[in-house]
């Protein structure tokens, strides 16, 4: 066990380095996405870069073609160039699975709304016409008109109660990249925190870790 | 609210969690001469006979198969590290042994494309095999005794461990959550306004009540 630690220390280490690569932070991005139950900030930077990338080695591999280079070294550098595609287009899926999930949470608040691209933007919205409009077209205006509401449940309704929201309180696994202190609990709630270490691996509310992810400090795993 | 315990969103397929495992480092010994590989993953090699270098599992497996290399299996495969673990993990009932978060997978892949590199390859499968059923056995008889309502730590559990008790951990520990909360708030009702109950009330109200 004490030569597994040690080798556990050292990559960890290798893993900080490799964490500048954009490869690494797109796995990041793609495993928290997945993870987490509400939608995240759209890593616009590292996707652009990824697809830069992406462009750079697709037009490598065109001309290791054409100069006859060995067919082995191309076809290791096409799937290293699959891999990276897999990555990319599985972070943009999730994401669409979850707009479509909580369209209307999304854009009903300017804040909800930065955490999308603007493609994402647009697709929301043409998601959520349509559905408002086959909700109207088949049921709702059909209805009394008290009960017309595609976000509400009725008029005497004060918040949007039939948007579907993100479950924050929710249990997920994270992994602690350094050591860090959370507050178990909201402000004013009781001052309760929790200790990670290094790499310790917790079953934890993703209202706790929600700043955490955000910061870069910790990962879902 | 059928969607919020979908389990499909949040969760990694088996070949995910390969995904993952493949870009773990191993040590091979190239048969061959190769340039630098400058992947967008990161630079890798040179190549040259007999000498060593680390690489990401998935371009060994490549290699491995078209007959270029040969592995050299971690420290921690060994017949005598695996069988320590392994009485390790049967003797405490509460702990897990520290062994690479992708153990399962990474012995897997090698043990598939690799078993001639393999020091008694058969004795290393039936070991790891052990390892992780004794393992899934003593984390599933350990979720009866979970602590805590909302940070619970679970030390060196690997990753196809988690995913597969996450469905059931994340359901419990929602409803211990969801029940420990209202007691919270008659405790502070006491002390605090009415006022305020009412708006922490708020976002948790439910959508529909079946």
């Amino acid at each position: 066990m004490a030569s597994n630690s040690e080798e556990g220390e050292s990559s960890a280490d290798y893993e900080t380095m490799m964490s500048t690569s954009d490869v690494e932070l797109l796995k990041r991005a793609w495993r928290n996405e997945k993870a987490a139950p509400e939608i995240l900030q759209y890593e616009g930077a590292l996707v652009q870069r990824a697809k830069e990338q992406i462009e750079l080695v697709e037009e490598t591999i065109d001309d290791y073609v054409e100069n006859g280079i060995d067919p082995l070294v191309v076809s290791l550098y096409q799937m290293d160039l699959d891999r990276t595609q897999f990555l990319l287009r599985s972070y943009l899926r999730v994401r669409l699975l979850k707009i479509e999930k909580f369209m209307f949470h999304n854009l009903k608040s300017e804040e909800a709304e930065r955490q999308l691209s603007e493609q994402e933007k647009v697709f929301a919205t043409r998601c959520a016409d349509d559905l408002a409009k086959h909700f109207e077209e088949s049921v709702l205006l059909k209805l009394p008109e008290n009960y017309q509401s595609v976000l509400k449940q009725s008029l005497i309704s004060e918040v949007d109660d039939m948007v579907p929201q993100p479950h924050l309180d929710t249990f997920v696994v994270c992994k602690s990249k350094n050591f860090v202190s959370l507050n178990l609990y909201e402000e004013g709630e009781s001052p309760e925190t929790v200790e990670m270490e290094r790499g310790d691996l917790y079953f934890i509310r993703y209202k706790i870790v929600k700043g955490a992810i955000e910061s870069g400090q910790i990962d879902l795993i | 609210m059928a969607g919020q315990t979908d389990p499909h969103i949040s969760l990694f397929s088996p070949q995910e969690i390969e995904f993952m495992a493949e870009d773990e480092l191993v040590e091979i010994v190239p048969n061959m001469n190769m340039e630098q590989l400058n992947f967008i993953s990161g630079d890798f090699g040179r190549f040259i006979p007999q000498i060593p270098t680390k690489v990401p599992l998935w371009l060994a497996v490549a290699l491995k198969r078209r007959g270029k290399c040969t592995f050299r299996p971690p420290g921690w495969m060994s017949v005598d590290n695996l069988t320590q673990i392994l009485e390790a993990e049967r003797e405490s009932q509460s702990t897990f042994q520290a062994l690479p978060f992708s153990y399962v997978e990474i012995a897997r892949l090698l043990i598939d494309h690799a078993r001639d590199d393999i020091p008694d390859m058969f004795m290393v499968r039936s070991l790891v095999e052990d390892i992780r059923d004794v393992r899934l056995h003593k984390l599933e008889t350990n979720l009866g005794s979970f602590q805590g309502t909302s940070a619970v730590k679970i030390s060196n559990v690997s990753a196809m461990e988690v995913n597969i008790v996450r469905p059931f951990v994340r359901r419990a520990l929602e409803a211990f959550y969801k029940h420990d909360k209202p007691e919270a708030d008659v405790d502070r009702d006491t002390r605090s306004s009415r006022q305020q109950r009412e708006a922490n009330n708020e976002p948790r109200r439910p959508l529909r009540q079946r």
